[in-house]
């Protein structure tokens, strides 16, 4: 018991510096994967054919493709093509790019469930395109989609380890560390299960949170 | 219109991509046709050496070589991504010196070439699979440390090595390990070597890249994203040896690593019988021999170091 108490102890360094990073990983990829994940939901929805078009190909292509791949090519492509990008926006981007098009696949589903009616209704009333979207249904398509996107959020924040392979030290790298300086190996995965809870178990209260708050009514 | 744009610089991308990667390919096969003076490229060198299988081999009390003999094949652990050291390259062909030198442990035990079992074991996984009994032994850039020796045997060392630095060649600012400050330093994730230049603050924190293989690190430097890969200089030798138009080492070892055979703790006997193997080797000229076929095409010499028994 000591020695797996130790195992965090003596090991402090490289447990923070992870976590901290796997930190950051996750909320500048909730923000930019919420960001762009809505805007390919406009563009998904807008009268214009293009954008319609971009988003439903950018949707399909990137939802098939490996995460390890969207890594590979921004972190040993893109300088190849004269385009250098650090290594840890690098990670944001890839996270971004990768998760997008699923929060935008939920947030179409949501916008299902609004009826009909409410968006003409609002057209009725001289609203714009962007006034139906962001103050009608919107609102009311992210409200009935909570629990998808926080498990998708969730999903992201295990996707952050794959980082690790791609110059970033995050939670993901602290194996290859702590194995290296001889730990116990089954210890140091259980701290970094563990680590793993601190963050799943606000994300799952919010989630409750956020239902009981915005339970649709019907 | 703009999404137009976008859409055609997205298939442009791919395209280039793909381009890239035909050119990776190509460029590979025109290094290892110049393999004879222009390094060695990513085609498999082998020393050359014979290994005979020895006949009549007897360890008593010995599990694993019972194991071995049972099965009448040998697994070893090995290394793939370093040539000229432990490498497989694109033909499935495996060289290099820790490989040859499990040949050589492998036909001392009496099992010839053709049977040996090779499992690439990365780093992080080295003493679950001896502890396992995943494979028989482990040749492999393996260090002799006292905390693996609470988990693991070791038989050796086999080889002396040290901490190095490769940059490119027309770089001249890099001379040792105290002018790193302000360059950009690429290792394994978590390796030793890495530990180390953040330890003793060799370059700022920001400068320091980490990477799964260390031929990622290489393919960084080439692209000049970073200034130099840091490890043993034995790994280093060995990438060196590929592109030596290229790339160089730098020549200044800060560390000293010893390689050693990783096996089964309490194996004793075994790992009795693996160090006669190596110092019978050191003094019949055959570790030479197979020194100067593969990590020696870089131009270092080495002399076969004392076994140290325990």
């Amino acid at each position: 018991m000591l020695e797996f108490l130790h195992t965090l102890t003596r090991n402090w360094d490289i447990f923070s510096r992870g976590f901290f990073t796997t930190l950051k990983l996750f909320l500048v990829g909730t923000v930019g994967s919420l960001a762009v994940g809505t805007l390919l939901t406009t563009m998904r929805v807008s009268p214009v054919p293009i954008a319609r078009a971009f988003a439903s190909g950018y949707v399909s292509i990137i939802r098939n493709t490996p995460l390890t791949l969207i890594f590979a090519f921004l972190v040993f492509a893109a300088p190849k093509l004269g385009l250098d990008i650090a290594f840890e926006p690098a990670a944001y981007l890839a996270l971004t790019v990768y998760t997008a098009p699923f929060i935008c696949d939920a947030l179409i589903s949501g916008i299902n469930t609004v009826p009909v009616g409410q968006g003409e209704a609002a057209r009725a009333l001289g609203m714009t395109f962007g006034q139906v979207l962001y103050l009608i249904v919107l609102p009311q398509a992210f409200r009935s989609v909570v629990p998808p996107l926080i498990s998708m959020l969730n999903a992201m924040l295990k996707n952050t380890t794959v980082a690790a392979g791609f110059s970033v030290v995050e939670a993901g790298a602290i194996q290859a560390y702590l194995s290296e300086r001889g730990e116990n190996q089954v210890y140091t995965l259980l701290w970094i299960t563990l680590g793993f809870l601190c963050f799943v178990v606000p994300l799952i209260v919010l989630q409750r949170y956020l239902e009981r708050k915005w339970a649709v009514v019907r | 219109m703009m999404s137009c744009r976008i859409v055609s610089l997205a298939f442009a991308g791919a395209l280039a991509f793909t381009t890239v990667l035909g050119a990776c390919g190509k460029k590979g096969d025109g290094n290892s046709e110049s393999a004879g003076a222009q390094g060695t490229g990513d085609k498999c060198v082998s020393s050359g050496t014979k290994f005979e299988p020895a006949s009549g081999v007897a360890i008593a009390a010995s599990k694993t070589f019972e194991r071995i003999k049972a099965a009448s094949k040998v697994v070893v652990g090995v290394k793939a991504d370093q040539p000229n050291l432990g490498y497989k390259d694109a033909d499935g062909k495996r060289c290099g010196f820790d490989i040859e030198v499990a040949q050589l442990v492998a036909s001392k035990l009496g099992v010839e070439p053709a049977k040996i079992e090779y499992k690439e074991i990365p780093s992080t996984n080295r003493e679950t699979a001896i502890q396992g009994g995943e494979i028989d032994y482990y040749v492999g850039t393996y260090s002799i440390t006292d905390q693996r020796k609470d988990k693991v045997g070791f038989a050796g060392p086999y080889f002396i090595a040290g901490q190095d630095l490769l940059v490119r060649k027309d770089e001249g600012s890099i001379t040792g390990k105290d002018t790193l400050k302000g360059k950009k330093v690429c290792s394994a994730t978590g390796s030793t070597p890495l530990q180390r230049v953040r330890k003793e603050n060799l370059t700022d924190d920001a400068n320091i890249s980490e990477f799964k293989t260390y031929s990622e690190c290489v393919s960084q430097l080439l692209d000049k994203k970073i200034d130099a890969v840091t490890t043993d200089d034995s790994i280093l030798k060995g990438f060196a040896a590929q592109s030596p138009s290229k790339l160089k080492v730098v020549g200044q070892t800060f560390s000293t690593e010893k390689y050693g055979i990783g096996l089964p703790r309490e194996d004793v006997a075994f790992r009795n019988a693996v160090d006669d193997i190596i110092e019978n080797a050191a003094k019949d000229g055959t570790w030479k021999k197979i020194y100067d076929g593969t990590l020696g095409l870089s131009g270092s010499t080495a002399t076969p170091p004392a076994v140290e028994r325990y």
